[in-house]
């Protein structure tokens, strides 16, 4: 029963490995120019237009890349570049002065990227290319009304009316120096309740009145859409946000020449400019290949028609039209039917893994009564940890893409399946085991023969639960580049783009259903066959 | 015990009839004494082994679920690599009185309560054992199978003439498969004697009630 399922194992990482073609996949002690330049970006619209012009400008110029976008947050991204995992993505100086590197806000603008640079380089062996040229600091909104009616302007002004007003921060926002503890600490806002919002969605909730304060950056492009008023920081508490691209080790020492192309974006967007991007695309529903090669054009850097085509899948490329739902998943059919398949075979190899090792150490635990319920209550535990934040935790150990992703949902799997196998087994009909004991069976051959088959119902109930779990749980893949039905969720969530979101979203439920129903059907089938009670 | 004898073991529960039993198999190991078969002493034999060469009927047949009839009444003689495992099995169910062209392919739960208890007798029977033991074969079957796998079960010994011990609460089967019957209480034995003998001089009050309840005093 194991071979196949150990040659299927075989077969599927062979392919996964295939398909990834990330820097572990390469190697990386050779230098070699055929390897992709590897471009992420971090979960929000204007992160994704840069590391798209960033990959389309390489491109132009001939070199290959290989796109990361959406990648978790800063913590996620940073790590994955520090680690070698991806080479290139966008980053903001004073998120690099204090989320990254933990030093204290300072107002200058080349002060803080001097220094930013400086430390990057020493700690991390990460380079700053230089700015690109416009700053996007966060930018406390509140509607245009509540500004009137309370003599909003200023963030002293929010400090004095805080005690009215509803927040929804981003959980970034609450959790950094430079945001919500900041604020507090600095102009000793109080504010009459905290909610915790996803970016997405931070914008309709302000303009629908769920909340009174968000916190945008000042380049979105929906500031503008909802006539929001910025409260200005008259205190400059926040340091200057640059724009910047962020180089890897790796790509500085392998690859020179692209490091060189990037540079040729510094200095040539300004804050205007990023606006108007950040505008057509989540204002105006333009795709983000589009926007970022009209803009790349726009500067002189790539000729008429270059790098239009270059995207695929619904992160990059598509028609971001305004047609129906069903017109959409009609058109992206093919990438979403690719990224099925990913997401299918990150779940079968993940759950493979798991079956070959909870069932044999469930058979075990059975047999060593008395160190099983701490074995299994440590399993359980993994199933507590939050998967963002497991992913997270892969990435110093196993970088970013498929290989994390398959270890978390590997984790994940295995409690279901452990504490199935050790009840089953153990729990197998009494009279049987008996009868097959007393006329001369071995210990080995009622297990084999006796207690396995009998429990296959309750094992397949295991397995079955945790396919299903393992089907949602892969849609957090995206958030670390292993691809997958959360790949358009992600991007979705990140340009306010419901259709994106539901192209990742209905799929995976109809996933989960199919999977839930197959194995179903095998368990029943398991449980006439194996199950069959005495009566 | 006299080979080719029928001993059966009779007490309430928890008098340790079926303790006693067991401990014939090795599946219960005696605090004391020691248990001798063809003259060698079962602790010096290998449990599995000993096992496979005492045939064993439980109460509710023990019939594996997930295997077929003719697998369940080859089970032994195919544990001890027999070649014609599954014809050793026919020959068993045909003993029993079931056509293994009818019965061998069904599943256990496609059988009646008689029939189960008959493939696990079919099922002990198939290495052709010399020693058998048998745990309430009968108990949970109604009146009339009950009389019938009896009435097999006699005919049986007369052909195979294989040494049994029977445990059972029904001094009426007692005496009609039985030739001596071992009364227990509390783990000690009350009376050993052949049926008639006991009915007619039960050695302690005890001996004498359970007769009287069964009314067969």
């Amino acid at each position: 029963m194991l071979r196949p399922v150990a040659s299927l194992l075989a077969v599927a990482l062979t392919l996964i490995a295939s398909r990834s073609g990330g820097p572990h996949a390469v190697g990386r002690g050779t230098p070699s120019t055929a390897r992709p330049v590897v471009v992420a970006s971090k979960p929000f619209g204007e992160s994704y237009i840069l590391a798209e012009m960033f990959a389309q400008l390489l491109e132009a110029r001939g070199i290959a890349v290989d796109r990361r976008l959406g990648l978790g947050a800063t913590q996620i991204a940073y790590d994955a570049l520090r680690s070698g995992a991806i080479d290139v993505y966008p980053e903001y100086t004073g998120t690099g002065l204090i989320a990254i590197l933990g030093l204290p806000p300072e107002p200058d603008a080349r002060a803080v990227f001097a220094r930013v640079a400086a430390a990057s380089a020493a700690r991390d062996s990460v380079r700053w290319l230089p700015p690109l040229g416009f700053e996007n600091t966060y930018a406390i909104a509140v509607r245009r009304g509540t500004a009137d009616s309370l003599h909003l302007a200023t963030l002293t002004d929010l400090a004095r009316a805080g005690a009215r007003l509803r927040a929804g921060f981003t959980a970034d926002f609450i959790g950094r120096p430079d945001g919500l503890p900041g604020l507090v600490r600095t102009y000793g806002v109080r504010l009459r309740d905290v909610q915790a919002l996803l970016p997405a969605v931070k914008y309709t909730a302000l303009a629908t009145g769920g909340v009174d304060v968000i916190d945008g950056f000042s380049t979105d492009g929906l500031i503008a859409r909802y006539d929001l008023v910025v409260l200005s920081d008259d205190r400059h508490f926040y340091p200057p946000y640059e724009a910047a691209a962020v180089v890897g080790r790796a790509l500085q020492r392998d690859n020179p020449a692209a490091v060189a192309v990037l540079t040729e974006l510094s200095d040539r967007i300004d804050e205007t400019r990023m606006r108007a991007l950040n505008r057509r695309l989540e204002v105006d529903g333009v795709a983000v290949s589009v926007v970022a090669a009209d803009a790349l054009r726009a500067l002189g850097l790539t000729a008429a028609r270059a790098g239009v085509e270059a995207a695929a899948g619904p992160a990059g490329g598509g028609r971001r039209g305004r047609g129906s739902l069903l017109e959409y998943l009609r058109a992206e059919r093919r990438p979403l039917a690719s990224l099925t398949a990913r997401h299918l075979l990150l779940v079968a190899v993940s759950l493979a893994a798991a079956i070959a090792l909870a069932l044999p150490l469930g058979v075990i635990l059975t047999t060593v009564p008395g160190h099983a319920d701490g074995v299994i209550r440590v399993v359980g535990a993994i199933q507590t940890i939050p998967g963002i934040a497991l992913l997270a935790f892969m990435i110093p150990l196993l970088g970013i893409g498929v290989w994390p992703a398959l270890f978390a949902l590997f984790l994940y799997s295995l409690y279901p399946i452990l504490r199935n196998t050790y009840e089953g087994v153990r729990g197998t009909d009494a009279g049987a085991v008996d009868a097959g004991q007393a006329l001369g069976m071995t210990a080995r051959q009622v297990m084999v023969y006796v207690r396995l088959p009998l429990a296959t119902p309750v094992i397949m109930a295991g397995v079955r639960t945790a396919a299903v779990i393992d089907v949602g749980t892969a849609t957090l893949a995206a958030f670390i580049g292993a691809g997958g039905l959360g790949e358009p969720i992600v991007t979705g969530l990140a340009l306010s783009d419901t259709r994106m979101i539901l192209s990742g979203a209905i799929p995976a439920a109809l996933l989960a259903l199919v999977v839930d129903t197959v194995l179903g059907a095998a368990q029943r089938h398991a449980a006439r066959r194996w199950g069959g009670a005495s009566d | 015990m006299n080979t080719g004898e029928c001993l059966a073991l009779i007490g309430e529960s928890g008098s340790g009839k079926t303790t006693l039993l067991r401990s014939f198999n090795r599946m219960v190991a005696p605090d004391a004494g020691a248990i001798f078969i063809d003259g060698q002493p079962t602790a010096g034999i290998d449990p599995v082994a000993l096992r496979r060469r005492i045939g064993y009927v439980p109460q509710d047949g023990g019939l594996l679920p997930h295997w077929r009839v003719r697998r369940n009444a080859a089970l032994v003689p195919w544990l001890m690599g027999a070649a014609d495992a599954d014809a050793q099995a026919d020959a068993a169910l045909r003993l029993v009185s079931l056509d293994p062209a009818v019965y061998g392919d069904r599943w256990p739960r496609e059988l009646s309560g008689g029939q189960r208890q008959r493939v696990a007798i079919a099922r002990a029977l198939a290495a052709r054992p010399t020693v058998m033991l048998l745990d309430e074969p009968f108990g949970a079957l109604d009146a009339i199978t009950r009389a019938d796998l009896q009435d097999a079960f006699r005919a049986l010994r007369d052909s195979l003439g294989m040494t049994a011990v029977l445990v059972t609460h029904d001094l009426r089967e007692a005496r009609a498969l039985a030739d001596r019957v071992v009364v227990l209480r509390h783990g000690q034995v009350e009376q050993i004697a052949a049926p008639d003998v006991l009915l007619a001089a039960p050695a302690t009050p005890y001996v004498a009630a359970l007769l009287a309840r069964a009314g067969l005093h």
